[in-house]
């Protein structure tokens, strides 16, 4: 069978080249989220590599025994409507699989939208990555500094990213520590990630952004906590002052180097969660709404509940 | 001056230039052509007029092969520019157009017409009807389509095209961020385009529902009907979503409503949701279609019945049903939490049992039966295989936890293309060369045809799984560029390879089509691939009426058993048969919705309201005439019978 050939020997030679080359960066997780996918992606694509060499032997056989040319002139093929046992293994089957692959599928999802495992008893730390066009804004409130374009992260901690962004829906992706998450203009999600060892990752805007979408990346570099902590008490000592008027210059649309401030953008120009959320819906916690404070915002959440 | 100016191409390039003059010599060519021809009449009067749901088939036809090179001009350009890394081939302004025109012309202008021009040739015949149950409205349709079309195609020449990718997500596609009026296209022409479909999905499900022949109860139609059937009934349900939708997008971009944007309570992801409430139905209404091409193809290649006739009617209905269900899966990123992604998950996952039963059922069609391999056949074979690879890694993607590394990236792209590709381009292919002889009277050479299918099947595979590898490599969709370290060079070289194969296939399609209509022989019978549905039980090509007589139908297979029991499905004398008239309203009413549309596009609002004013007048107008249309005398169908009778 020419074709059957022609099928399994480009199965075959991909899978040479995925062998004879470096892992592919997804399946070379760094951190427990990133593993946690790659072992139901490479857990998902065995079962589903099985299927397809069932279906492919089938329908081989099929094509090799009923052939025409293999059969005496006069073969009549019989009239046959269907047979219920047949077809209850032809749903039974898939139905397992499926289940099989749902309860997987369920139990990851609670695993990547929670603190990572192993990782519980450590306190966060929270990143607010905020998008703008062709940019990524990192503000870490607790160390009070701002980076733009490049990410530091500790190693051996829980990381909460707080993500929004300035414009058109972006999605914060570093593929080695975990999948992404959209960054929208009127909500805030959180990504949890980890990194388990020190190295530099590739991090990027996923989403398609417009005109500068390609060069939308970022650098991320895990290292051990006592030099993320000297690396902080560094920029503190030499970087400049993030002010309301640079922020509103480095929103620009346009691309930027890597840049270093002490303070965040967070003091003056509030990410959108609780009241300053476009419509307090989604995963935001709710005791953000602990921070109501001024008459002004609850007069705007008044008119945005409007909208639901 | 300034007014001109709005028609302008923002990013104008040499390729854009030498369009422009390209169009416009083949129109001046077009147009000297019918008037030294002297065809002008010949056209209105048999094409442009006609109400005829066979030659509005094959209207739509000849506008999908079009709507194809167009959307398969774009997919070379994209393979070609990534195909090294750091191509200076094309800006990120035009790749970004034209990703997005190659989406939509691809799934709007392409898929679409294609599955409504083999539904319009060959559901009226399989069901023994003499034409739909809304001739007129039929023909205003694919004017509709036709005309939305085109003016989706002028954006490239004036004004600029839509850059904001085929969903067109807002905010991105709002003013805010796209301020040429290419998105106005994008929500303009979709929108004309729209109307017709749906007008098609009510003029179908009335026609199958009340004009099928005598004896013909719902579970003794053929399965290609009975996937029409469901594909229409979708398309009712999921179209006014679109309709809405872009409404919504309309009034945000002219009349700075607030329902997408960044402020003022804008919801963004309103719009991927309202997006894909229409999008993945769509998904299956194209391709239930295509299933119902390889149910009739496989099971008269295979010469036996199709294996699980209700079977594949129950998971038909099962799989339009969960295609309402799945949408959120799209955008298992958004943020809805790991309950929401819990359920969407499930239910996209379910989606591949009913999907596995049609495979296995084809499989079981082929089991103890003579199989030939024509090109129809070659086509629905190469899929099973092909397809299997799209739909298991789409139930991979189902897999929410594991989307968020797949989502955005190459891997998606490649899903969707492994899918559509063998889903529904190899079907329309298949079903354009099964039903060829039914609608011309020749052959197209299977010699050429074998080939292609080879070409494009292979090409396919090349062009398409290095993207699954990328993707997980961390490439992600819709960059016009990347640099040399990442490592991303090779596959995406492998990929243009492919894509240079299909359009090696595709070009190997048209010459098969310019063979066959020199060489091919005209003398062939009614019923040239020994088939088994009723559409092969009159001549080909079919006179107007379709079937002199109406036929009697007694069971799935009636033209077979007529072949192999003597079961007599034509009885008593010819009667006079009443026929639609034809009408120009359709077609003038169309052209009136081409300048709406473009006056809206460029906001121009005096036009605006006059043509909308025609549109109302040409619907009053309309509904005061008085048209019984016509008889067909048993004469002249006697005439016509003898002469097809006699061209045997």
């Amino acid at each position: 069978m020419k074709f059957k050939w022609t099928l399994l020997s480009a199965i075959f030679t991909i899978a040479m080249m995925l062998t004879g080359c470096e892992p592919l960066t997804v399946l070379d997780p760094k951190g427990p989220q990133a593993e946690r996918q790659a072992n139901d992606i490479i857990l998902s694509a065995g079962i589903m590599m099985f299927i397809v060499l069932v279906v492919f032997g089938l329908l081989a056989f099929m094509l090799i025994k009923y052939r025409a040319s293999k059969q005496s002139k006069d073969y009549e093929p019989p009239h046959i409507e269907g047979n219920v046992i047949v077809e209850a293994i032809c749903v039974g089957i898939p139905v397992l699989i499926v289940a099989f692959l749902s309860f997987v599928s369920v139990q990851s999802n609670y695993i990547v939208e929670a603190t990572p495992k192993g990782y519980e008893d450590k306190e966060p730390l929270v990143v607010y990555a905020s998008s703008s066009n062709w940019k990524w804004h990192f503000s870490y409130p607790e160390e009070d500094i701002e980076t733009v374009n490049y990410l530091y992260i500790p190693t051996d901690r829980p990381l909460e990213f707080k993500l929004y962004s300035y414009g058109p829906i972006t999605s914060f992706w570093i593929p080695q520590l975990g999948g992404q998450k959209y960054a929208m203009a009127d909500m805030v999600n959180t990504l949890h990630l980890a990194a388990d060892v020190p190295g530099e990752f590739m991090g990027r805007n996923a989403n398609f952004s417009g005109k500068g979408f390609a060069e939308n990346t970022f650098n991320v570099t895990a290292m051990p906590e006592d030099e993320f902590d000297d690396w902080v008490k560094e920029v503190k000592e030499t970087a400049k002052p993030l002010t309301e008027e640079k922020f509103n210059e480095l929103l620009e649309p346009g691309h930027l180097g890597q840049m270093t401030f002490t303070g965040t953008h967070l003091e003056f120009l509030p990410p959108p969660e609780g009241e300053n959320g476009g419509h307090n819906h989604g995963s935001t916690d709710s005791d953000s709404h602990e921070e109501h404070s001024d008459s002004e915002n609850s007069e705007e959440e008044h008119t945005n509940h409007s909208h639901h | 001056m300034e007014f001109f100016e709005r028609f302008a191409v923002p990013h104008p390039s040499p390729a854009i230039y030498a369009s422009m003059v390209a169009i416009g010599l083949t129109v001046i060519a077009i147009l000297a052509g019918l008037t030294y021809f002297k065809k002008w009449g010949y056209l209105w009067r048999e094409w442009l007029t006609t109400v005829d749901h066979k030659r509005i088939g094959i209207m739509y036809l000849i506008s999908a092969l079009l709507m194809l090179f167009r959307g398969g001009a774009d997919a070379i350009m994209m393979r070609a520019q990534l195909a090294v890394p750091e191509n200076q081939l094309l800006d990120a302004q035009h790749y970004n157009e034209i990703f997005t025109t190659h989406g939509v012309v691809m799934i709007i202008f392409m898929a679409m017409p294609f599955i409504m021009g083999l539904m319009n040739f060959v559901v009226p015949l399989q069901i023994g009807a003499r034409d739909v149950a809304f001739p007129r409205l039929n023909a205003l349709s694919f004017w509709l389509f036709f005309m939305g079309a085109m003016l989706f195609n002028i954006s490239f020449v004036v004004g600029g095209s839509p850059d904001a990718g085929w969903t067109s997500y807002f905010p991105l596609a709002g003013t805010e961020f796209s301020e040429s009026v290419g998105s106005n296209y994008f929500m303009i022409a979709i929108q004309i385009a729209g109307l017709g479909t749906l007008m098609t999905g009510i003029n179908f499900i009335t026609t199958i529902l009340k004009m099928r022949a005598p004896g013909m109860t719902l579970m003794k139609m053929p399965m290609f009907t009975w996937s029409a059937l469901i594909t229409n009934a979708i398309i009712v349900f999921a179209f006014p979503v679109l309709t809405v939708l872009l409404a919504m997008g309309t009034m945000d971009r002219l009349f700075a409503t607030n329902f997408f944007t960044t402020d003022n309570g804008g919801m963004d992801m309103l719009w991927a949701n309202l997006f894909w409430v229409w999008g993945h139905p769509e998904v299956y209404i194209l391709v239930l279609p295509a299933f119902g091409v390889y149910s009739e193809v496989i099971s008269t290649f295979a010469r036996r019945n199709l294996y699980g006739y209700k079977s594949m009617v129950a998971s038909m209905v099962i799989i339009s049903l969960l295609s309402f269900l799945v949408w959120a899966h799209h955008f298992f990123t958004m943020g809805q939490g790991a309950l929401a992604n819990s359920i969407f998950s499930i239910t996209t996952m379910a989606i591949a049992v009913p999907t596995g039963v049609k495979i296995f059922n084809w499989l079981l069609t082929l089991w103890k039966g003579k199989i030939v391999i024509t090109t129809p056949m070659l086509y629905s074979i190469l899929f099973i295989p092909l397809f299997t690879i799209g739909g298991v890694t789409g139930v991979m993607l189902g897999m929410s936890a594991a989307d968020y590394q797949y989502h955005n990236t190459m891997f998606l792209v490649a899903h969707f293309h492994m899918v559509i590709i063998p889903g529904v381009v190899f079907a329309m292919l298949a079903g354009l060369t099964y039903w060829w002889p039914k609608m011309f009277g020749f052959m197209l050479n299977e010699k050429i045809g074998k080939s292609a299918a080879w070409t494009i099947a292979i090409s396919t595979l090349v062009a398409f799984m290095p993207m699954f590898f990328s993707g997980l490599d961390g490439q992600a969709r819709r960059m016009y560029t990347y640099s040399e370290s990442t490592g991303f060079g090779i596959w995406n070289m492998i990929s243009f390879i492919g894509a240079a194969g299909l359009a090696i296939g595709f070009a190997l399609i048209v010459y098969n089509v310019y063979y066959s209509v020199r060489y091919s022989p005209r003398n062939i019978s009614a019923d040239p691939w020994d088939a088994r549905t009723l559409e092969w039980a009159t001549h080909s090509p079919v006179p107007e009426y379709n079937f002199a007589n109406v036929p009697q139908i007694d069971s799935i297979e009636t033209f077979w058993d007529s072949k192999k029991k003597g079961h007599i499905m034509f009885k008593g004398d010819y009667e006079k048969i009443h026929m639609p008239n034809n009408s120009g309203m359709p077609f003038i009413m169309s052209c009136i919705f081409f300048a709406w549309g473009f006056s809206f596009v460029f906001a121009m609002w005096i036009p605006l309201i006059i043509t909308t004013i025609g549109i109302l007048v040409c619907m009053a107008l309309r509904s005061f005439e008085k048209d019984h249309g016509h008889y067909i005398s048993v004469e002249e169908i006697e005439e016509t019978e003898t002469k097809l009778r006699g061209a045997k």
